[in-house]
């Protein structure tokens, strides 16, 4: 592309400039075109998990129902409550397609197809990604709404608090690649390292679905206790955006498990065909998109208590505990710096897959005997309260 | 080619803010504009709202986003050493072991003081 723009005679720095400006327009486009076709599957598999159809009346499967909603929603009336922050409140559902937009400029969609491949990739991930708690707390805080505020409180809190045993399992790939960019991650996954690190992948996903704020932890929009959540004053095209961004965001997690756990665009005839590449990811990341939807769909809400003490008293303490078992394990193999293929990367990963193994085991029995010993306590005050009951 | 990482991010921030700005500008001209009153009050399931908005909050919030940073400090100097880590010595490790061991004791202790807990 840039030798072609420099053969029309554009000087050098102007042709890398179009060149990549291009390329921002494909990236920027294909986020946005993709959410509507992404929408639809959602729909439609969140339609199944419930026994029921999902959209099947606009156009063949209902394939158009996106476009029919963007139509709608354009066309509805834009209010602003009384007393609201009219800067912050214009800007919020702006600011939180930004976040999520981000990330996509690091996302591999193949060997040569990169937005851009910077050094510091995965670190870029976690600042942009921290974007998006700020445009929920503007949202909240601008609406001069009591509800809006105590769900960008919430939520606010549980963003925070899972950013660190997310942070925490990205730290895994980076230190099994030796590198922050998600190009050499995904080139230096010659075995997935799905494989070599599960339970990295399973805290992965579990603190990727707390950040969007969906399934058991969807506390920023419970409906029975807070109306609908930080974005309950906005209306029309405004509220749309704050849509695209939590479905473009869940989807940026399956992406980003794709890239870190899944070998990215690697597969069969991936490194001659980067449209093949662009397939392999997209595959995978549906894979983790759709596990995703399954956790959401099949568990209910958790309380505030509940989900602050699952991150802070499991799920961090965990991750740290795995984080140093997995650099031990790494340590104490000989070779670990030099994974060049196939056959190098087999035996650190069906070391590191026993450990983790063994690990998922002994954290599994450390959760039975809690579970138990709980049950019996509420068990023994129910018989309690029974027989107090019948006393009288 | 560093540089050029770093135009295509700055080229993107600035069409990512562009691509949500537009159909909001294209619902404002598109969509109908009758306003009143009654549609600019405050939605909180039909009841008359009162007093101040934006009022004292629990400081629970507070201590969770003090821990929080402590962790998010923590998680910074990790980055380095994950990093270079295949170049570490053994001794890297233990350092680090030594270093997380530390702000484990510090969320001990946050945790038995019950600071951890919502109550």
């Amino acid at each position: 592309m840039t030798e072609l723009l420099q053969d029309i005679g554009l000087s050098h720095g102007l042709a890398v400039f179009i060149a990549k400006a291009v390329g921002v327009m494909v990236v920027g486009a294909f986020g946005l075109l993709w959410t509507l076709l992404g929408i639809w599957i959602e729909r439609k598999a969140a339609g199944r998990f419930q026994d029921r159809l999902g959209p099947n009346r606009v156009g063949p499967f209902g394939l158009i129902q996106s476009i029919a909603d963007t139509v709608k929603i354009l066309l509805k009336e834009d209010l602003m409550p009384q007393g609201a922050d009219r800067w912050v409140f214009n800007l919020a559902p702006i600011v939180s397609v930004v976040s999520v937009m981000l990330i996509w400029a690091v996302v591999p969609f193949s060997g040569s197809w990169i937005g851009s491949d910077l050094n510091i990739g995965v670190l870029y991930l976690v600042a942009v990604g921290a974007f998006g708690t700020v445009a929920v707390l503007m949202a909240g805080w601008s609406s001069n709404n009591k509800y809006a505020l105590l769900s960008a409180f919430r939520s606010v809190a549980q963003l925070v608090s899972y950013e660190v045993p997310m942070v925490l399992a990205l730290l895994v790939p980076v230190l099994l690649s030796g590198s922050m960019s998600t190009q050499t991650i995904v080139e230096q996954q010659h075995i997935m390292y799905l494989l070599a690190v599960p339970l990295t992948v399973l805290i992965f996903l579990t603190s990727g679905q707390a950040e969007t704020g969906r399934g058991p932890f969807d506390l920023l929009e419970a409906e029975s206790e807070i109306v609908s959540g930080f974005h309950i004053e906005y209306s029309g095209m405004k509220f749309g955006m704050f849509y695209v961004a939590e479905f473009l965001h869940a989807f940026t997690i399956g992406v980003l498990t794709a890239i870190l756990f899944m070998g990215g665009w690697r597969g069969p005839f991936a490194e001659d065909v980067p449209l093949l590449g662009f397939i392999y990811l997209m595959i995978k990341s549906m894979v983790a998109y759709m596990v995703l939807i399954w956790v959401r769909m099949t568990l209910p809400r958790l309380r505030i208590d509940q989900l602050l003490d699952f991150n802070w008293k499991f799920l961090v303490p965990l991750s740290l505990v795995n984080l140093l078992v997995v650099a031990f394990v790494w340590k104490i193999l000989p070779d670990t710096d030099q994974i060049n293929s196939f056959g190098d990367a087999l035996v650190p990963t069906l070391v590191l897959l026993v450990v983790n193994i063994a690990l998922i085991a002994g954290v599994g029995a450390i959760l039975r005997e809690r579970g138990r010993r709980e049950r019996q306590r509420v068990e023994a005050r129910l018989t309690a309260a029974e027989s107090a009951a019948a006393g009288d | 080619m560093s540089l050029n990482e770093w135009i295509f991010i700055g080229l993107f921030f600035a069409l990512s803010w562009i691509l949500p700005a537009t159909p909001i500008v294209l619902g404002k001209i598109l969509a109908p504009r009758r306003p009143n009153p009654v549609k600019h009050q405050v939605y909180e399931c039909g009841v008359e709202t009162f007093g101040d908005t934006r009022v004292q909050f629990r400081a629970q919030y507070y201590i969770f986003a003090l821990v929080f940073v402590l962790f998010d400090v923590e998680l910074v100097f990790l980055f380095p050493w994950a990093l270079a880590y295949n170049q570490l010595g053994l001794f890297a490790l233990f350092e680090m072991t030594v270093f997380i061991f530390l702000l484990v004791v510090a969320l001990v202790y946050t945790w038995r003081k019950g600071a951890l807990t919502w109550a």
